[in-house]
């Protein structure tokens, strides 16, 4: 579904990603982990079309298709999701009416009816058990005054509404008490399914625990160094991230 | 240039003498022709006309119109009124009131909410009142304008203990089929104690039209009153308006006020409040939307002036185009005002490279023991927002618009009545970009 090969990135003239290659298919989990600066959240917004960033060669394929003149609202439409690591706030715009435009907005694009109000909080309102959302936080303004607990719930709700064929969960765990990540992992585990890819950013393979990959790829230093099964994840967790550095550079 | 204007009004005051109404307050009219002819008008050189040319207005030359119905048609009106809302509506056209186009609302009988000039000739005692008391200082020379060419406007009296439930909506609308007509209406609004009322003023006209209105305004709420007051200033975009509101607050009286700036192509508005007693309250909200070469201009005072008194001031402004806007709040706390809390912000966000703002909170305070604060800003639209919003699918005109109108509707969306908020959201989304896009998201 995914693949990405050689890619390379620059931000503000500073090379990021140095030759990446990652590829992830329908119904696998795959976790990104790696030390802070590593290229982590640039392969995030990367993938999710943001601006600012200078791809100077490589491939991302998406179904198939180079999904490089994609602006991010098309990468949305046709099933690509970005989780937050740091949900914006955004003041006077209405959390379900931004919901119910971006999911219109799908369903146009994939030649589907709009949902009336009925049919859209039919689903909202079965979608929001998964991260068991408080509805007072649905008629709020995005974001605004959510707790950092609230707002990674709200990026898994607004998945599970949009059902995307790959997400991208940019550090989802950070800034997550223990329940708060239960409640999470629980309800990106429901997402899972044959159709759709999942790729988890994170730093501390705390999460893992909990959503369990299918592959562990270690970034370092802009390159993946070293990929392997959820055994990966718990040696990285007792050895640190030096010893692969290290590793790889003797490689 | 000044000069050729100030002629050019004292020709047109020769004419306006033959009006019924012109031998009304004789020494106030002399005085402010006085002021006119020694003074001329504000250059750029005054401190509050730094950022505002006047010139636009003096170069040309203005004239009075006839206050006939058929200056504008009734339809036009009608898109002024509230429908959903038994509103009191006076409706003045070209500065004169019309009595076929105003509508009667539901009014207790005490209440008086007519036009000034038919009040005058059956009892001129109330306004020669406040026509020649405090609050009719001459500012500068659109004040003595106002003053010289005095003819009719709104009086509005709410007596004590009398809460008016339907709002009285007072219409200004401006010949849309001739050019270069002026109109300088007066309102008179006084709630006594404990009154309570809401009190509208629109300012339209022709969008196709070149006019000129300039208002004035003094409000007086004594002891306890409350008053919810709008000015909505939507006047064409070839127009010109030049207004003042002059608000003098009693003890524990509040107010809550929006000002909208939404039309005309040079536009002024003065808002001076005198906190005058202990616990007097004022919530001073702006929205100013200038685009293409408007020119927008919001001037605020606020004068704390006894112990306990109250205010939040909070104006937004969006400029795109080649449009400038002032924003100058300027808040003085005296010496004896112990205890005042004073409150200003003034956000401000520019959709273009060529769109341009001077912001300037003034603060002044000879009382030492007071909560005030200040802050202005001047931004672009957030690229992460931005971002944001197009990852969850939303197209880059949509996600633009959304951030405009709801960078905008945090000044409207604390409007009480309900009606009369979604007018005026969708007033002011007629004035913003690609709003048909953001339709889903109004309330």
């Amino acid at each position: 579904m995914l693949t990405i090969e050689n890619l390379q990135v620059s931000v503000e003239k500073k090379q990021i990603l140095k030759g990446l290659s990652l590829a992830v298919q329908a119904g696998e989990v795959h976790a990104i982990m790696g030390p802070n600066g590593s290229g982590k959240s640039t392969l995030a917004n990367v993938l999710a079309g943001r601006e600012g960033y200078e791809v100077t060669s490589g491939i991302i394929k998406y179904d198939d298709q180079d999904i490089f003149d994609l602006a991010p609202e098309e990468r949305a439409r046709k099933g690509i999701f970005l989780a937050f690591q740091y949900p914006v706030e955004i003041p006077g715009v209405n959390n379900i009416y931004l919901l119910k435009a971006a999911v219109n907005a799908v369903r146009v694009h994939r030649g589907e009816p709009e949902l009336d109000a009925v049919d859209f909080l039919k689903i909202v309102r079965e979608k929001m058990q998964l991260v068991k959302m408080d509805e007072s936080l649905l008629n709020r303004s995005v974001n605004e005054g959510f707790s950092g607990g609230e707002k990674k719930r709200n990026e898994i709700f607004q998945m599970a509404v949009l059902e995307p064929r790959l997400a991208i969960l940019d550090e989802t765990d950070s800034g997550l008490d223990i329940d708060a990540l239960k409640i999470v992992a629980e309800g990106v585990n429901t997402l899972r399914n044959e159709n759709r890819a999942i790729v988890l950013v994170t730093h501390y393979q705390r999460l893992l625990e909990y959503i369990v990959p299918d592959q562990v790829h270690v970034l370092s230093d802009g390159r993946i160094i070293k990929s392997g099964d959820r055994g990966l994840a718990i040696e990285l967790e007792e050895k640190g991230y030096d010893w692969i550095k290290q590793e790889a550079r003797a490689a | 240039m000044s000069e050729a204007a100030v002629s050019h009004y004292l020709t047109e005051f020769d004419r306006f003498k033959n009006n019924r109404l012109s031998d009304w307050l004789p020494k106030q009219r002399a005085d402010a022709l006085e002021y006119l002819q020694s003074n001329g008008f504000p250059t750029r050189k005054r401190e509050k006309w730094k950022y505002t040319d006047v010139s636009p207005i003096t170069r040309r030359k203005f004239t009075l119109g006839p206050a006939t119905p058929e200056a504008v048609d009734g339809g036009f009106i009608d898109t002024l009124r509230f429908s959903g809302l038994d509103c009191h509506d006076l409706v003045f056209i070209n500065g004169g009131f019309s009595e076929n186009l105003s509508r009667a609302g539901n009014l207790p009988d005490e209440v008086t909410a007519r036009s000034l000039a038919s009040v005058k000739s059956e009892n001129p005692a109330l306004p020669e009142r406040f026509l020649t008391g405090p609050g009719e200082e001459i500012d500068h020379a659109f004040t003595a304008l106002n003053i010289v060419f005095l003819n009719d406007g709104a009086l509005i009296h709410i007596p004590d203990g009398t809460q008016v439930p339907a709002p009285i909506h007072v219409i200004y609308a401006t010949d849309k089929n001739t050019e270069s007509i002026m109109s300088h209406p007066r309102n008179l609004i006084v709630l006594g104690r404990q009154a309570r009322a809401t009190i509208i003023e629109t300012y339209a006209g022709g969008e196709d039209t070149e006019y000129f209105t300039n208002s004035r305004t003094q409000i007086l709420c004594q002891d306890s009153a409350q008053l919810d007051y709008y000015k909505i200033q939507q006047e064409g975009h070839r127009a010109f308006h030049i207004g003042n509101t002059k608000i003098r607050q009693q003890r524990n009286s509040r107010i809550d006020c929006h000002s909208l700036s939404l039309g005309g192509s040079l536009a002024r508005s003065d808002i001076d409040v005198e906190l005058d007693e202990p616990g007097a309250e004022i919530n001073l909200n702006g929205l100013y939307l200038a685009n293409n070469r408007q020119h927008i201009d919001n001037h605020t005072l606020i004068e704390h002036k006894q112990p306990h008194t109250v205010s939040n001031e909070h104006y937004r402004g969006v400029m795109g185009g080649r449009a400038r806007a002032v924003f100058n709040g300027k808040v003085i706390v005296h010496e004896q005002a112990q205890k005042t809390q004073a409150h200003q912000s003034n956000a401000n966000l520019l959709l273009s490279g060529n769109a341009e703002v001077d912001t300037k909170p003034e603060l002044e305070i000879y009382a030492d023991d007071v909560k005030c604060s200040h802050g202005a800003t001047v931004g672009r639209l957030d690229e992460n927002m931005l971002f944001y919003l197009r990852t969850r699918a939303l197209d880059k005109d949509t996600a633009k618009s959304l951030l405009i109108y709801a960078f905008a509707d945090e000044v409207i969306r604390n409007i009480k009545l309900p009606e009369l908020r979604k007018r005026l959201e969708y007033n002011v989304v007629g004035e913003l970009p690609d709003t048909d896009l953001i339709k889903g998201f109004m309330k």
